[in-house]
């Protein structure tokens, strides 16, 4: 009789769990692919195309299902490789074809005389930061550009130029302290960067 | 009254060096060839320039307009005539340039019409407007603008005002609550009838009894109920949290606003500048600034604001041995990397540098950990940890000790037996950090950009196609009705009931042949034409005839080459 027992709370106990997990993976299913979605948080959204892949999202699901490796994103940089690697648990690689190591952020500048306003990168840019109309001038929001280079190639007079983000006081950062060598006899001519440090 | 004082952790006894320049009354300095007024001289939004080359200005005029509601007014700090406008060297650690408005004075320093504003009549919004208008911002050295803390959303508890002056050497407030108390306690009034706070504290480092005396003395001939609060003198009392610890004993949380905690705090200059700007309707035009350190002749200049560093500095005299500018004071100024810098409302003090008062540091050694930054911290922090984690550029690590509670003294520097630059590591760290979330936010604003271009192309694409699909089917329903009308036609029942469309489709059909026959009658008579052209060169009579006697339809080119022809024939007959 025990032995009935038994089987039959197991039983209700199996039900009543199996029903609750049911019941919980209809009402609290997550839509979409949380890890892809971290993984994409982690891009750069330049929407460049240059890891192969027709956009960021498309890399990010890729990288998800394992058919792409983690250092195809050359705007993400090092860093970019290091954090994915870190949420992944993937090994760190350097980043592909990148020899000449990382480039400045870049915008893309229309030399606005030579435009002919074909409107042909209007069409090409991801991000929408290019304004203009057929036959009019074109030219680039620069807030808005991601330096993802999409435009150069489709434009048939060769007309736009990407040039290095100036430095302004809004971008400004204080550089990384770095230890002044004294060639001997240590007797500096310039005073080196340092707190403000008072007489006593 | 007994008041309660705290006590905040860490913090350091320097030697004040403030007897200097805190000797001799505040001067006005002469005006300069040229001033300088750069754009951005708040925190917040540059101002947009509302002058042009070649306009003349008079003193107070304003000349860029706040852009935002983070942002506060610029004018000119004298009359005379604008002469440029462009990108000049900002007092900035880096030297970058900003836009600047260049005025060349005419000498007469004349006034533009200042009317008084009777903030008591006005609701609290036109005070705020009024003061953004008149370019007020913090003087302490944030800049921050000033109608922005006079916000109603929070009951204001505790009104402090700053004349606590705490750096080493800058005796501008000092100086400032000497003579003009009567201003600041006035300005003091202003911000009470703004904000409407429970107490009003003003608090005064112990070093500096006579400021003491002149105020109690003003707020005695006042009338007026504010307490000054005399606080011991130990650096850094004057940094606002430190301050707001002092005399409420809260802590400021690095997420929050002093206004969360119901407090508000106001330098005695800006006081004084509120004041100014509502009694006397005059904007930000001026600033006294300290001038000490290795010169000749320390002290404190009311100098227009925009008036080149050299020129002012060149009132001071400096020793020939100085070798370098600080602007602000010796712990957490900044050295100047360039000199034709202009004074702006953020600049309190200027400090020439000498080998002798400023010796270069020792090398930096590596921290042996003895814990000497964090005994000194005010904010309670670990500068050891946040040292090694800026170091190693593990910038979330930092951050998870607490970076950004920092508020950059220089304590920790100050008593490294390593003489490790800590704040250097932090300066840099964080602006790490910033343009980590700079990058973030517009990696984001890309992304939804980028999503809302797909969607947007998926919606062209689908309202093309729904275009096509209804003239597929609006060619298909034609066709049908075309099939129908014929059938119709081969058994006529009522001509009453055919639609018109129908009767268009049958006409058409019926003028088909007809149309297809003249068609080819044009074909014909073009050909006929083109040959009589060719023959025609001496028969021109004929081929007019030919070309007459092709259908009425004939184009009007062909007509116009018949015609053409038929005076040559003419000639040639």
């Amino acid at each position: 009789m025990s032995f009935l027992a038994a089987i039959l709370v197991m039983s209700i106990g199996a039900l009543a769990l199996g029903l609750a997990l049911g019941y919980a993976a209809v009402r609290f299913r997550v839509e979409g692919d949380p890890i892809s979605d971290k993984v994409n948080a982690i891009l750069p959204q330049t929407q460049c195309g240059q890891c192969g892949y027709p956009g960021c999202k498309p890399y990010a699901e890729a990288i998800v299902k394992g058919e792409a490796e983690i250092n195809l994103c050359p705007p993400g940089g090092d860093e970019g490789v290091r954090k994915l690697a870190d949420l992944l648990g993937r090994d760190y690689k350097p980043l592909s074809g990148d020899e000449g190591g990382e480039k400045p952020k870049l915008t893309a500048v229309v030399r606005e005389a030579e435009c002919i306003g074909c409107t042909l990168c209007i069409q090409a840019c991801p991000v929408d930061a290019i304004i203009g109309a057929a036959k009019q001038m074109h030219t680039v929001a620069a807030s808005l550009c991601t330096g993802c280079e999409l435009c150069l190639k489709p434009c048939p007079v060769e007309c736009i130029d990407l040039v290095p983000v100036p430095e302004t006081l809004a971008n400004w950062k204080w550089a990384h302290p770095v230890i002044p060598l004294f060639s001997a006899p240590p007797r500096a001519e310039s005073d080196p960067p340092s707190p403000s440090r008072k007489a006593a | 009254m007994l008041q309660t004082l705290f006590k905040f952790k860490g913090g350091l006894t320097l030697p004040h060096h403030k007897q200097e320049s805190a000797g001799t009354p505040i001067v006005a300095a002469p005006l300069p060839e040229q001033l300088v007024i750069p754009l951005s001289q708040s925190m917040g939004s540059a101002a947009t320039p509302v002058v042009a080359v070649g306009d003349k200005v008079l003193k107070g005029q304003l000349i860029g307009r706040a852009e935002g509601w983070i942002s506060a007014a610029v004018h000119a700090s004298t009359s005379g005539t604008v002469v440029a406008l462009e990108p000049r060297p900002t007092p900035h650690p880096s030297g970058l340039s900003s836009l600047a408005v260049v005025i060349a004075p005419d000498g007469e320093d004349r006034w533009i019409e200042r009317q008084r504003v009777d903030y008591q009549t006005l609701s609290p919004e036109a005070v705020r407007q009024c003061l953004q208008e008149a370019g007020v911002v913090g003087l302490g050295g944030a800049a921050f603008p000033s109608h922005a803390k006079i916000r109603a959303q929070h009951p204001v508890a505790d009104l402090l005002i700053n004349g606590a002056e705490c750096e080493p050497y800058i005796t501008c407030d000092d100086r400032l609550m000497r003579e003009r108390a009567d201003e600041i306690v006035a300005g003091i009034g202003v911000l009470r009838d703004l904000l409407e706070p429970e107490r009003i504290k003003i608090g005064v480092e112990d070093n500096k009894p006579e400021a003491i005396a002149a105020l109690r003395a003003a707020i005695a001939a006042a009338g007026e109920s504010f307490t000054v609060i005399v606080m011991p003198t130990r650096y850094p009392a004057g940094s606002l949290k430190q301050l707001a610890r002092v005399l409420t004993g809260k802590e400021i949380p690095v997420n929050k606003l002093p206004a969360d905690l119901g407090l508000q705090s106001f330098n005695v200059a800006t006081a004084q500048a509120i004041w100014r700007a509502i009694q006397h309707g005059e904007p930000v035009v001026r600033r006294v600034v300290t001038l000490t350190g290795n010169v000749e002749q320390p002290g404190n200049w009311e100098v227009p604001i925009g008036m080149p560093i050299r020129d002012l500095l060149a009132l001071a005299r400096p020793k020939d041995d100085t070798d370098g500018i600080l602007m602000g004071g010796p712990m957490m100024g900044i050295p100047l990397p360039t000199l034709d810098a202009p004074i702006v409302k953020a600049s309190n003090c200027l400090i020439a540098r000498s080998p002798a008062r400023f010796p270069a540091p020792s090398p930096e050694m590596p921290c042996i950990r003895c814990g000497a930054c964090a005994r000194a911290c005010p904010q309670e922090l670990q500068p050891y940890e946040l040292y090694w984690w800026s170091r190693a550029k593990q910038f979330d690590k930092a951050e998870a000790y607490s970076l950004a509670n920092c508020i950059e003294c220089g304590c920790c520097a100050y008593v490294c037996p390593a003489s490790i630059p800590l704040v250097q590591y932090f300066r840099f760290a964080k602006g790490e950090i910033r343009a980590r979330d700079r990058e973030q936010a517009a990696a984001e604003a890309a992304r939804s950009r980028f999503e809302f271009r797909q969607f947007r192309e998926a919606r062209e694409k689908a309202e093309k196609a729904e275009k096509l699909a209804k003239a597929a089917a609006a060619q298909a329903e034609k066709a049908a009705a075309a099939t129908k009308a014929s059938a119709a036609e081969n058994v006529p029942t009522n001509p009453e009931a055919s639609t018109p469309a129908n009767v268009v489709t049958t006409a058409s059909a019926s003028d088909l042949p007809d149309a297809q026959t003249a068609k080819q009658a044009l074909i014909a008579a073009a050909l006929e034409r083109a040959r009589a052209k060719k023959a025609g060169v001496g028969e021109g009579v004929a081929s007019t005839t030919v070309a007459n006697s092709t259908t009425d339809e004939a184009p009007a080119t062909l007509e116009t080459v018949a015609t053409a022809a038929a005076p040559e024939g003419e000639g040639g007959a």
